[in-house]
């Protein structure tokens, strides 16, 4: 595919937004890699969008700020966007695109891959079935992560995500194995306070060192915003792959990522889908989500957590909605559980972890968690329609069942959702801890534990209604 | 015949515009650029055909080749399909890992079916014999489950004047030569190419009469599904599509299942994969994997490949209804379908109609769907077969309104509405069962009274109406609490307590309860009626609510779904007397609630 082009084009016809059209061109590849002189000497970089006899259409990273249709220079380098990859970037801050921004010296390469990556074959992949324990248990208990996993966590302006990420990566382990592990973090179009307080969160646990970190930031240019997560999973998948890791990547805020590609979008006047973004919006983002997991035969993985803001707290909004229908699940923080005090702020009800069916129970979390889930879930939800139900009509009107329920869900949030910032609960102690909110209910109530099950636990200690 | 090369002229995407390819038809399969990857002809201008590629196109540049095949895009049928697992074009998933490894690269040409393998060939005619296109010739076991039947294909039609004996063959290898009325002879093969684009010929539609068992108590009982039929099941993401198809393929009772993973998740394929093989049929009692193709092309490989995966799937599963079989195709999700489809309508700049849909959206689907039901087959025989087509539409924001939900409302008969806040409680299967619908009822009623019992339509539209009731009383307890109901009504919420959490919920993860043989379904809900009559015949005879509820048979009832799929007939009528014993000492042993008069309760 490598072409040595050295003709350089200066038939820039037409600036449009991150667009530029350069006629006459020869034969030019579809996606591959252009470098721009702009008429003050700046070096830019773009890719081919659409090629045509005589004609290119690029999409530059930078912004065409500065560029014109007289002097820019275009060089097609005849080759698709690679990353240079090796351990090496384990340490290293880079900008968004791959690029060294700290004082290190240029990146070593084992490799030059392509960022698109390809699919895996489906055929080839692993089903996660290890759980990662959080030690927070809103998630171990309920959503319960596991290695090779996509879950997000959608949520708001204001809202403590960053905290919780910081808290995951920090707690999450594998109870009883010591394995060697990685964090790739790609940021997109965060402050740089933000992208500072996962830094010093690294540093503070000693993580730094195995960190790949990606660096585009709100006043970096938008539309390299589409390279970076690509570039940050190249790296995650050759780390995995290659060097046996496990690899934990964060990419955040993906709505930025989005907002990025609407861009592009508009000013190709492409036919838009809802609120203004692209069509191929689910394609695309699966391209990136889909590159989460396990490989057969292979000893690394690659999981993922992704951070979106929802505009307007709105989970039907198109970022929300099209990764909620591709990833594994997702972890909502909620602004009310937020108002409350309540912290992590996860609202277990829209939260799922799709993957945590086959990744707990005996032999991986303990036998009981799937009923002891199901229970707790059932107890919630009642209690939390009690509580609409008492806002009309008093508690009086409630029989005793029913404050019974209404009582557990107050207890639930105070006690098992909420936890301290530096409180890391194992897989046993969050599951003790529902048993115990769930004594309060006699055993004929537990209609989603069986009988030997609730014996069990009251032989533990841990059930005790009486 | 030689075949054309042409250039390519523009490239967007998977779209390319190619010229020097004056013979270009429709639908004709291209080889593009220098590494020859898979395209398709969707448009023919007079210089210029429009292609979509079914290979990601990053590097390739215009000028290079386009060469026609003369072929459309076809799939191999034959002994060798069932176990498979395919990407939307039918190249076998394994072989292409074999050459390119854990990660698909492009340009790979693997064929659809095994030409090395030797099958045990049975001949079931004679020379001499006269066949038409359709007619069985002969056998294969292809699995432990299914044995394969080796069809006349189309276009050949006269007296068998050679058959090979019982033996070993490949595909390909000629078994049999039938002489037409021209004297000409024709060969004939195992294996069949068939285009996807257009169904499969058979003679005529037939009625339903059969229910497609899916082994969920919800489905069917409220809304079940005909064999031949269609169902759409819509929902927002993580309600339970996926689940609910997967429990389909692994437990509803077809002979054949083709499942096609269409732009969805590469893990959900693995997981089938790797567990359906552990399965066991519960009719046969064989790896569940025996009686299945796979076909995954997950939403990251190339969005035209989605696009055809549909088609392959469904002219495969075609190709086993030919045979006599009860095909079930799965589909999830049609919506990313339908976004391909407006992906490359949109590429072609074609004008959008609503939400960006191309406008031939609902055709497309309604044809997609007219491919299922049920037939006779061609061939001299009356032999039956059926297709049922279930699919999962994926709504944006989980609104039902939107063109691709609407339009396969329009075409399918079941309808399963899932919802989130259901979901969100972990009421599993989240299918709301006022809103969902079958338009089957009436024509399996037959099957129903005489494989169940005379008293199933009254038992399902009985158990309805106390939902019904429920729904309703609830949203006035929602404005003045439970306490201002009568004893009646608090009866009616109690019993559709019992429906939902002893009958309707029922998780896909637990051993046993995953799947439920309909003769189990009929007698649970035959023993949860039974008490909601008898706890509201004596709340009119001034018995508490309250007091009902301490009876201890409500536990066994609550733990019903979990007896063995085996051993539930004595269990359950084991229950059944007990609540007559426990309603049969409210009257004699006198209470609080009030002396009554043995013998008035049923
Ligand atoms: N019948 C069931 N029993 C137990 N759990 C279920 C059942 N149905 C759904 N679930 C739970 O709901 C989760 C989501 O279901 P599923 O993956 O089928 O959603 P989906 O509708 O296909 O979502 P998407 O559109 O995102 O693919 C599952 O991972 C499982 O935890
Ligand atoms: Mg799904």
């Amino acid at each position: 595919m490598t072409k040595e082009s050295s003709i350089v084009y200066r038939t820039v016809s037409d600036v449009r937004g991150p667009l530029l059209i350069v006629k006459h061109t020869h034969n030019v590849g579809y996606n591959e890699v252009v470098k721009i002189r702009s008429p003050s000497g700046e070096m830019l970089t773009g890719t081919v969008l659409e090629t045509g006899r005589g004609k290119a259409v690029i999409q530059v990273f930078e912004g065409t700020r500065g560029l014109d249709a007289d002097k820019t220079a275009v060089r097609f380098t005849g080759d698709t966007l690679k990353l240079p990859v090796s351990t090496e970037i384990l340490g290293r801050v880079l900008d968004g695109s791959g690029n060294p921004l700290d004082k290190g010296p240029p990146l070593t390469a084992e490799d030059h891959r392509d960022i698109n990556g390809s699919p895996i074959n489906p055929y080839a992949r692993q089903y996660p079935r290890q759980p990662i324990q959080t030690g927070l248990s809103v998630i171990d208990g309920l959503n319960t992560l596991v290695r090779g996993q996509k879950l997000p966590i959608f949520s708001g302006s204001g809202l403590p995500h960053n905290r919780i990420a910081a808290q995951i990566v920090r707690q999450a382990e594998i109870p009883g194995e010591k394995s060697d592990f990685a964090i790739v973090f790609a940021a997109m179009g965060i402050t740089a306070t933000e992208a500072q307080f996962f830094m010093n969160s690294f540093e503070e646990t000693g993580a730094l060192e195995h960190t790949a970190l990606f660096l585009n930031l709100a006043n970096d240019p938008a539309i390299e915003r589409i390279i970076t997560p690509r570039a940050a999973l190249t790296a995650a998948e050759y780390l995995a792959y290659e060097a046996d890791l496990h690899v934990l990547v964060i990419l955040t805020d993906m709505t930025n990522y989005a907002e990025a590609l609407r861009e592009i979008s508009a000013a190709r006047s492409e036919v838009p889908g809802r609120r203004g973004y692209p069509c191929y919006l689910y394609t695309d983002f699966s391209m990136i989500y889909e590159r989460a997991g396990r490989i057969r035969g292979r000893k690394g993985t690659v999981t993922q957590m992704p951070i979106l803001s929802m505009p307007q707290d709105d989970m039907t909004h198109p970022i929300p909605d099209l990764s909620g229908y591709i990833t594994e699940g997702q972890m909502i923080v909620a602004r009310d559980l937020h108002r409350r005090g309540i912290y992590p702020p996860i609202d277990p009800g829209p939260s799922l972890s799709r993957l945590m069916k086959e990744g707990i129970g005996k032999g991986m979390t303990r036998f009981d968690h799937k009923e002891l889930q199901a229970q707790l879930y059932y107890g919630y939800s009642e209690g939390r329609d009690f509580r609409d139900l008492v806002t009309v009509v008093g508690a009086e009107a409630l029989t005793d069942r029913d404050q019974k329920y209404l009582a557990f869900a107050d207890r639930f949030e105070q006690e098992f959702i909420n936890q301290g910032d530096h409180e890391n609960r194992s897989f046993e102690e969050t599951l003790d801890l529902g048993w115990n909110l769930l004594s309060e209910f006699p055993e004929r109530e537990l209609k989603r534990c069986d009988t030997k099950t609730i014996g069990w636990a009251r032989e533990r200690g841990v059930y005790a209604y009486s | 015949m030689k075949p054309d090369i042409g250039y390519i002229e523009n490239i967007a995407g998977p779209v390319i515009k190619a010229g020097g390819l004056p013979s270009a038809r429709m639908y004709e399969v291209v080889r593009v650029g220098k590494e020859q990857l898979i395209g398709e002809v969707i448009e023919v201008g007079e210089h210029f055909c429009i292609i979509q590629c079914y290979e990601e196109t990053s590097g390739i540049a215009p000028g290079e080749p386009v060469a026609a095949t003369g072929d459309t895009l076809s799939v191999e049928l034959g002994p060798g399909l069932l176990g498979a697992i395919y990407d939307g074009l039918q190249r076998p998933l394994p072989e292409l890992k074999e050459i390119s490894g854990d990660f698909i690269s492009r340009g790979l040409t693997v064929e659809g079916l095994d030409k090395e393998k030797k099958w045990k060939f049975t001949p079931v005619v004679k020379v001499g014999a006269n066949v038409v296109p359709g007619d069985i010739i002969g056998e294969v076991p292809e699995t432990g489950i299914i044995t394969s039947k080796i069809m006349i294909p189309r276009g050949i039609e006269g007296e068998i004047v050679e058959i090979v004996a019982k033996g070993e063959h490949t595909v390909v290898e000629t078994i049999c030569k039938v002489k037409d009325m021209h004297n000409t002879v024709h060969e004939v093969i195992m294996m069949q190419k068939t285009p996807v684009r257009i169904g499969r010929a058979f003679k005529e539609r037939v009625a339903f009469d059969t229910p497609l068992l899916t082994g969920q108590r919800v489905i069917d009982t409220f809304m079940p599904l005909a064999k031949g039929g269609t169902g759409g099941i819509p929902g927002g993401f993580g309600t339970g599509k996926t689940v609910t198809l997967h429990q389909f393929a692994k437990w509803a009772d077809a002979q054949v299942v083709v499942y096609v993973g269409c732009g969805e998740r590469g893990n959900e394929m693995t997981e089938a994969l790797e567990e359906w093989p552990k399965l066991n049929d519960p009719q046969s009692g064989k790896p569940l994997m025996d009686r299945t193709v796979l076909i995954a092309n997950t939403s990251n490989m190339p969005v035209a490949a989605r696009e055809a995966s549909i088609y392959v799937g469904v002219t495969i599963a075609e190709y086993f209804r030919d045979q006599g079989f009860d095909v079930a195709l799965m589909a999830d999700s049609t919506s990313r379908w339908a976004e391909a489809l407006r992906e490359i309508s949109g590429r072609l700049g074609q004008l959008p109609s609503e939400e960006g849909y191309p406008a031939y959206l609902g055709s497309r689907l309604a044809q997609f769907y007219e491919r299922g039901g049920r037939v006779k087959p061609l061939g001299s025989d009356d032999r039956l077969g059926s297709i049922t087509i279930c699919g999962a539409v994926s709504p944006p924001g989980g609104d039902f309104s939107e063109p691709v939900t609407q339009a396969t409302l329009r075409i399918v008969k079941v309808f399963w509405a899932l919802d989130k806040d259901l979901a969100a409680r972990r009421f599993f299967p989240a299918i709301n069962v006022l809103t969902s619908y079958s338009l089957y009822h009436i024509t399996l009623e037959q099957w129903h009274k005489e494989n169940l019992g005379p008293d199933w339509p009254e038992l399902v539209r009985d158990s309805l109406a106390l939902l019904q009731k429920d729904q309703e009383l609830r949203e006035i307890v929602q404005l003045v609490g439970p306490d201002a109901l009568p004893e009646s009504e608090r009866a009616v919420l109690e019993a559709a307590r019992m429906i939902k959490e002893d009958f309707l919920t029922q998780s896909a993860l637990h051993e046993i309860d995953t799947y439920c043989p309909i003769g189990k379904t009929y007698r649970m809900l035959r023993t949860i009626v039974k008490f909601s009559r008898q706890m509201a015949a004596a709340v009119k005879l001034g018995v508490s609510v309250r007091r009902i509820l301490e009876f201890s048979v409500l536990d066994s009832i609550a733990r019903m779904k979990t007896i063995p799929w085996d051993s539930y007939e004595g269990t359950i009528d084991a229950i059944d007397d007990r609540i007559d014993r426990e309603f049969q000492s409210l009257f004699t042993e006198p209470d609080g609630s009030g002396v009554l008069m043995p013998g008035v309760v049923e």
